[in-house]
């Protein structure tokens, strides 16, 4: 269909356009897998501050256990590192008083050297554990940083592509006028619409294409699920999203009114639909707004299905949360949009 | 002249529209007849507009009736639609897309009508069917406006100010292209402000001021109406004052008016005319500043009608 095809022209010939919707995602999925890659297990940084002689054997003792670094050093010198994060724990030596522990506790990693400190000065102690342990490692892939990524990523993406790819077209066509030219030709209107569904979904199959190719082919993400599934979850998600941006755009008349109503639209989302880290951190009240939100279903369906394969029966009620978007921003769109 | 109903291509009557605070259409009643090139002239703000939307079923009138080649909008839309042509004020057409493209999309609309290729040619831009639309010239944008109009082969087209904010050249492409259409046999209402093109491609024009006609008929029963042929203008040095009525006695000059220092005289036979006038100026003591004549047109239709001059606004 004719106006279909100009949609892709149009978006084609927009140089821009065309990076932001395929180049960005892959180069920002590129650059936060790069700095959240597997490292080598921390080494944990203590002080140990030199009040007496004490000192010397306490930090020796530390230093047997392996995994930790230490340094001798004055009390102010022990705390300025604290503060500046340089060590995660300071450690006061007291005699027969014991030790005394310095940190942070609302840093995770002053929380893990106080335990391992404590326990490395205990067993020096002597301390035996009465229940014997072994360690085997585990590195398994699919709970790396970047798997969760790339999904949370193409989640966005979609969003960003639905929303403002069908929103500023339409408005832009609004202010031209073009809107109402067109309504003054025999075209049909829901044909109109349609065009911009159609587009979408043709475009999604180079987006979600290239995203996930360049996270499974670089990064080695993981497909769990079937592939089919993905593809419908992708359809379905993409068709809310452009539904929602016909919502957004069926009144604004100007670039800056739509872009401010996109990005009102679009912030909460970003922030609170667990893309870069999970939407449980987030205090409990907030949470039955937080899990309505699309971008929210859409991120967990589509880890759900990448990471742990989840079927479609598992995946029903996020489906069922991104189908009522679709449909009712839909409807809402048809009945508000303005033609001129 | 009396026309039986099948012959008219467009009928209003007694449509108003109002806006919040203003009245833009005010009891306009208009007959557009088959194969007629009709014209509404009016400054800015007349209500131009507002009437051609209406008609067009893209604005919706307050009272009155609209019959557009015999069917009513929110009735026939569909059929309507197939059947006219129309060229917005100030359509912005995407910028990327070539003009062969933007002709075509147009095109795929409507059930029949020419081919992209004849309607480009017909608009005389097929030297730049391949060019994106962004780079064309103000001239040729307008032209391509045009082309779309023409896609579906329409009866009855639609032009709203086609040639407003082209330079001479251009206009004077454009209304080539537009008596191209009229000979055709195609009925067009068209608007404009600009008098020369009223009286060049209209076959009967209606004035309209503050939203209501203030005359109707072809150009040069309008400008016969005037029962003058030349208009002759005249300033006086420091704005000095002359005495009208020994004027008015003058053969010849039938009417005058004196507006912001100039006076403005309707005058029938130049030639006896004028030399009595130097006469009777120079037996006044009255230093001339400035003199100029020109044949009637329908600017001076509108000023001798409204005291105004059609571009004051």
């Amino acid at each position: 269909m004719q106006l279909t095809q100009v949609r892709y022209r149009e978006f084609f010939r927009e140089p821009e356009a065309v990076f932001w919707v395929f180049i960005f995602p892959v180069l920002l999925a590129a650059g936060l897998g790069i700095a959240f890659r597997n490292r080598a297990p921390d080494v944990t940084s203590v002080a140990v501050v030199n009040t007496d002689s004490a000192a010397g054997r306490t930090a020796e003792a530390l230093r047997q256990s392996g995994d930790i670094e230490v340094s001798l050093m004055s009390d102010a010198a022990a705390a300025e590192a604290l503060r500046t994060g340089d060590v995660a724990l300071v450690l006061v030596p007291g005699g027969k008083a014991g030790v005394e522990y310095r940190y942070d506790d609302t840093r995770p990693e002053s929380q893990v050297a106080r335990l391992m400190v404590d326990d490395a000065l205990q067993r020096a102690a002597g301390r035996r554990d009465p229940v014997p342990a072994r360690e085997r490692l585990v590195h398994e892939r699919g709970s790396r940083y970047i798997d969760f990524l790339v999904p949370g990523l193409l989640g966005m993406n979609l969003m960003g592509s639905g929303i403002w790819g069908v929103g500023f077209a339409i408005v832009d066509a609004r202010k031209k006028r073009l809107l109402k030219r067109l309504i003054a030709t025999p075209m049909s209107r829901p044909q109109y619409l349609a065009s911009f569904v159609l587009s979408r979904l043709t475009l999604l199959v180079i987006e979600v294409g290239l995203l996930l190719g360049f996270g499974a082919l670089v990064f080695g993400v993981p497909f769990r699920g079937s592939l089919l599934t993905l593809a419908g979850i992708c359809v379905i998600s993409s068709l809310a999203f452009t539904s929602l941006g016909l919502l957004v755009s069926s009144r604004v008349q100007t670039m800056e009114g739509a872009s401010g109503l996109m990005n009102l639209v679009m912030l909460p989302m970003w922030i609170f639909s667990g893309v870069f880290f999970s939407a449980s951190r987030f205090p409990e009240p907030l949470q039955p707004f937080i899990q309505a939100l699309p971008l929210t279903a859409v991120v967990d369906v589509l880890r759900a299905n990448i990471l742990r394969g989840a079927g479609w029966q598992v995946l029903a009620p996020d489906i069922a949360i991104i189908v009522g978007w679709m449909v009712v921003s839909f409807l809402l769109a048809v009945r508000l949009f303005r033609w001129r | 002249m009396h026309h039986p109903a099948a012959d008219i291509a467009l009928q209003v009557r007694g449509l108003r529209k109002a806006y919040q605070d203003v009245v833009a259409v005010d009891g306009l009643d208009l007959e557009v007849f088959s194969g007629e090139c009709f014209g509404l002239l009016g400054p800015n703000g007349a209500g131009k507009t507002t009437t051609i939307e209406i008609c067009e079923g893209l604005n919706t009138a307050d009272a009155g009736e609209v019959i557009v080649l015999g069917r009513a909008w929110n009735r026939d839309d569909r059929e309507l639609r197939q059947r006219l042509g129309i060229s917005l004020q100030e359509t912005q057409f995407s910028e990327k897309l070539t003009v062969e493209e933007t002709v075509q999309l147009f095109r795929s609309f409507y059930r029949a009508g020419p081919s992209s290729g004849e309607v480009i040619a017909m608009v005389q831009l097929g030297e730049k069917a391949k060019s994106r639309v962004g780079g064309l010239s103000g001239g040729q944008k307008q032209r391509l406006a045009l082309a779309c109009a023409l896609v579906g082969d329409p009866e009855l087209l639609f032009l709203d100010e086609p040639t407003t904010g082209l330079d001479p050249q251009s206009r004077r492409q454009l209304w080539g292209v537009i008596e191209g259409l009229k000979s055709a046999g195609r009925s067009i209402l068209l608007t404009t402000h600009y008098m020369e093109e009223a009286e060049r491609l209209c076959d009967r024009v209606a004035i309209v001021d503050h939203g209501k006609m203030i005359a109707l008929g072809t150009p040069r029963e309008l400008i016969a109406a005037l029962r003058a042929e030349h208009v002759l203008e005249f300033a006086l040095a420091d704005s000095a004052v002359v005495d009208e009525v020994p004027l008015l006695g003058i053969e010849g000059i039938c009417a005058s008016a004196r507006r912001d220092g100039t006076y403005r005289l309707q005058v029938q036979e130049l030639h006896l005319a004028m030399p009595a006038l130097l006469g009777e100026l120079r037996r006044q003591g009255a230093q001339l500043a400035e003199l100029r004549t020109h044949s009637a047109t329908l600017e001076d239709v509108f000023v001798s009608l409204t005291g105004r001059h059609l571009r004051d606004e």
